[in-house]
């Protein structure tokens, strides 16, 4: 049987000053690495639970996005619109939608300079087949006139965005008429209009940027995406919302690659530190690791106690460190995407997966922090470590 | 009295080397202990005494010669069955107590009895009775810095008891005591041989400690000298019989 956890746990209450410290060491090195971690939960949160499971987006091959993308009127009429796999509403009618996207630029609160914003012109058939799309606030915008409907985070987070106000782009002034909520987080950082005054406004009546189109099941989705990107003379790409929606998770790229340099960096000193403290630890309680010895631990026994020792001050540790960044859970924030090139708001996300992840790593810090002094108690001779003061 | 040693040492050397010196600690000691014997090894600082214990209790190795405790050559054991052996045979009592100070009386006590196939509750039981018979059930819950030294002390001999050791080793278990607490861990050990039937060897320099033994031994620069012999410099010493047996 291996020591009494109750001795390293006492041990560690006992010098409660050094235990802190190294424990809010590793606590902001945690810290940043769970901030990170719950970016990119958000992020992820909000784009990969988005998309409808028989959407399809068709956009100009190479277009890569909505923005860039253009779909003539009559590749949507002849090409898309009628195919036998779209499925139809309950008055027959094809459920495909094309759309035109453009970006607005306005102040937020975090960028007084103003952010870029998606602004959506969908007609009645692509309100329809966003079911989890759902007016909050106010009202739709009425056809044929400049009306805007804003998503819940831009309401939010753009004190221009709000009931009442206008906002210029295009020709002239758009009132915001309405705020609408999606299930689908992404959706919420856009701007709708009526798609046809919005095609009188940039010009653009003979074609859209994408179409969104609903199958009839999960083969039709299928068959359909083949049937249009075999099709050489539409040059178009058709993939599901679904995916579209996780190429956008690339946005968080940046964040995570550099947060995770970031953290390693402090890891390493966080390894230091907790190396420190063991190697004090060890060097105090040298006479009780001979003490031990003799009453009959073995070597490996010390190993492991000294090794728990250290995983449990950064344990502590990592505790420290979800609890400073606990706060900022469901905080709003945006990401500039680089596939739309315009804001998308989220909440930062402490999942279950995130805190323990963030443990984990406080626990990785503790074993490389600890592995080293433990090994030095166990290997210390009886009567060294019986002399030593 | 078993007439069956069981400490046998033979030609036993200890060398050390410090600073490029060699220090001679033990040179050809011969020693032979009898079940249920309470033996003191006296001797001035540097005499090897301490060496000896700490050969008999297997926490050193000796340079050369043999060493049988318990019918076992301990010098053949790996370091882990060395480990095992010493907590099933041996009981140690330390000069300075090394009580884990983070831990209860009753904690401190139990502790080699976590090495054991003992239930939870069993080691509760094991470790109250071995306070309760060195006279501190009532202290079970006070950490070390809430005893005395002599209370500590007690604690230190419960704790090497518990396990029911067949050997209890004592290297100098009064020499940081005062005079009334020497006296009772001494009649305590006196009575661990005399009623239990424990055989004790035990380091001191003090005269006095060592007349609670039935035999006492002194070392002299490294050599253990013959039951009777005292060394030169101590015959002028108060002490007026070295073997009692």
């Amino acid at each position: 049987m291996a020591i009494p956890l109750s001795y390293n746990l006492r041990n560690l209450a006992v010098r409660k000053t050094t235990t802190i410290m190294t424990a809010l060491g590793i606590g902001l090195t945690v810290a940043v690495l769970v901030s990170v971690l719950s970016l990119l939960e958000g992020l992820n949160t909000a784009f990969q639970s988005s998309g409808h499971p028989r959407h399809v987006l068709v956009l100009r091959k190479g277009g890569g996005s909505e923005l860039s993308s253009i779909i003539q009127r009559s590749q949507f009429l002849e090409a898309i619109k009628f195919r036998p796999m779209v499925e139809r509403d309950a008055q027959g009618e094809p459920m495909a939608s094309p759309e035109l996207v453009q970006t607005v630029n306005l102040p937020s609160k975090e960028a007084p300079d103003g952010m870029n914003l998606t602004v959506r012109g969908v007609m009645a058939v692509g309100r329809a087949m966003r079911e989890e799309t759902r007016l909050a606030e106010g009202r739709w915008y009425a056809e044929g006139r400049r009306e805007a409907v804003v998503g819940s985070s831009v309401a939010n987070r753009y004190p221009g965005a709000q009931i009442g106000q206008r906002i210029r782009f295009g020709r002239g002034d758009w009132e915001v008429v309405g705020v609408f909520h999606s299930d689908y987080p992404a959706r919420n950082s856009e701007i709708w209009l009526d798609a046809n005054q919005m095609a009188a406004d940039f010009g653009r009546m003979e074609a859209f940027s994408s179409v969104l189109v609903r199958t009839q099941d999960e083969l039709a989705t299928q068959a359909l995406i083949n049937e249009l990107e075999s099709d050489q003379r539409l040059q178009i790409e058709a993939l599901t919302e679904r995916e579209y929606f996780k190429k956008q998770t690339s946005s968080g790229d940046v964040i995570k690659y550099l947060g995770t340099f970031v953290a390693i960096i402090m890891a390493i000193g966080s390894c230091f530190a907790a190396m420190n403290t063991m190697y004090a630890a060890v060097a105090r309680r040298s006479q009780e690791i001979g003490t031990l010895r003799v009453l009959g631990f073995s070597r490996r026994s010390i190993l492991l106690s000294f090794f728990l020792e250290s995983l449990f001050l950064s344990l502590l540790g990592g505790v420290v460190g979800v609890l400073l960044v606990l706060p900022l859970n469901g905080f709003s924030t945006g990401v500039g995407s680089f596939v739309t090139f315009t804001e998308i708001a989220f909440q930062l996300r402490m999942s279950p997966g995130v805190i323990g992840a963030g443990l984990a790593f406080a626990l990785v810090i503790g074993a490389f922090g600890g592995l080293f002094p433990a090994s030095n108690a166990a290997r210390k001779q009886i009567l060294t470590a019986l002399r030593q003061i | 009295m078993s007439n069956e040693p069981i400490i046998r040492t033979s030609d036993l050397h200890k060398k050390f080397v410090r600073d490029e010196f060699e220090v001679h600690a033990l040179t050809g000691a011969n020693l032979e202990v009898h079940r249920g014997e309470f033996i003191a090894l006296m001797g001035p600082s540097g005499s090897g005494k301490s060496t000896l214990l700490h050969l008999i209790a297997a926490m050193d190795r000796p340079t050369a010669g043999a060493i049988e405790v318990l019918g076992q050559d301990i010098a053949s054991l790996s370091e882990s069955a060395v480990a095992r052996w010493r907590n099933h045979h041996i009981g140690f009592v330390f000069q300075n107590f090394n009580l884990i100070p983070v831990l209860t009386a009753h904690e401190n006590v139990e502790l080699p009895l976590k090495l054991t196939h003992l239930k939870k509750g069993e080691r509760h039981q094991h470790a109250l009775t071995a306070l309760k018979l060195v006279g501190l059930s009532d202290r079970t819950d006070h950490y070390p810095r809430q005893l005395s030294g002599g209370q500590e002390q007690r604690v230190a001999i419960a704790r090497a008891i518990v396990t029911d050791p067949d050997l209890l080793l004592c290297d100098e278990p009064t020499g940081n005591l005062d005079a009334r607490s020497a006296q009772e861990v001494l009649t305590l050990l006196a009575r661990l041989n005399k009623e239990h039937g424990k055989t004790i060897v035990m380091v001191t320099h003090d005269p006095h400690a060592a007349h609670f033994a039935s035999k006492i031994r002194h070392l002299d620069k490294g050599e253990l000298l013959p039951e009777g012999e005292v060394p030169e410099d101590w015959r002028a010493a108060p002490m007026a019989s070295d073997d009692k047996t």
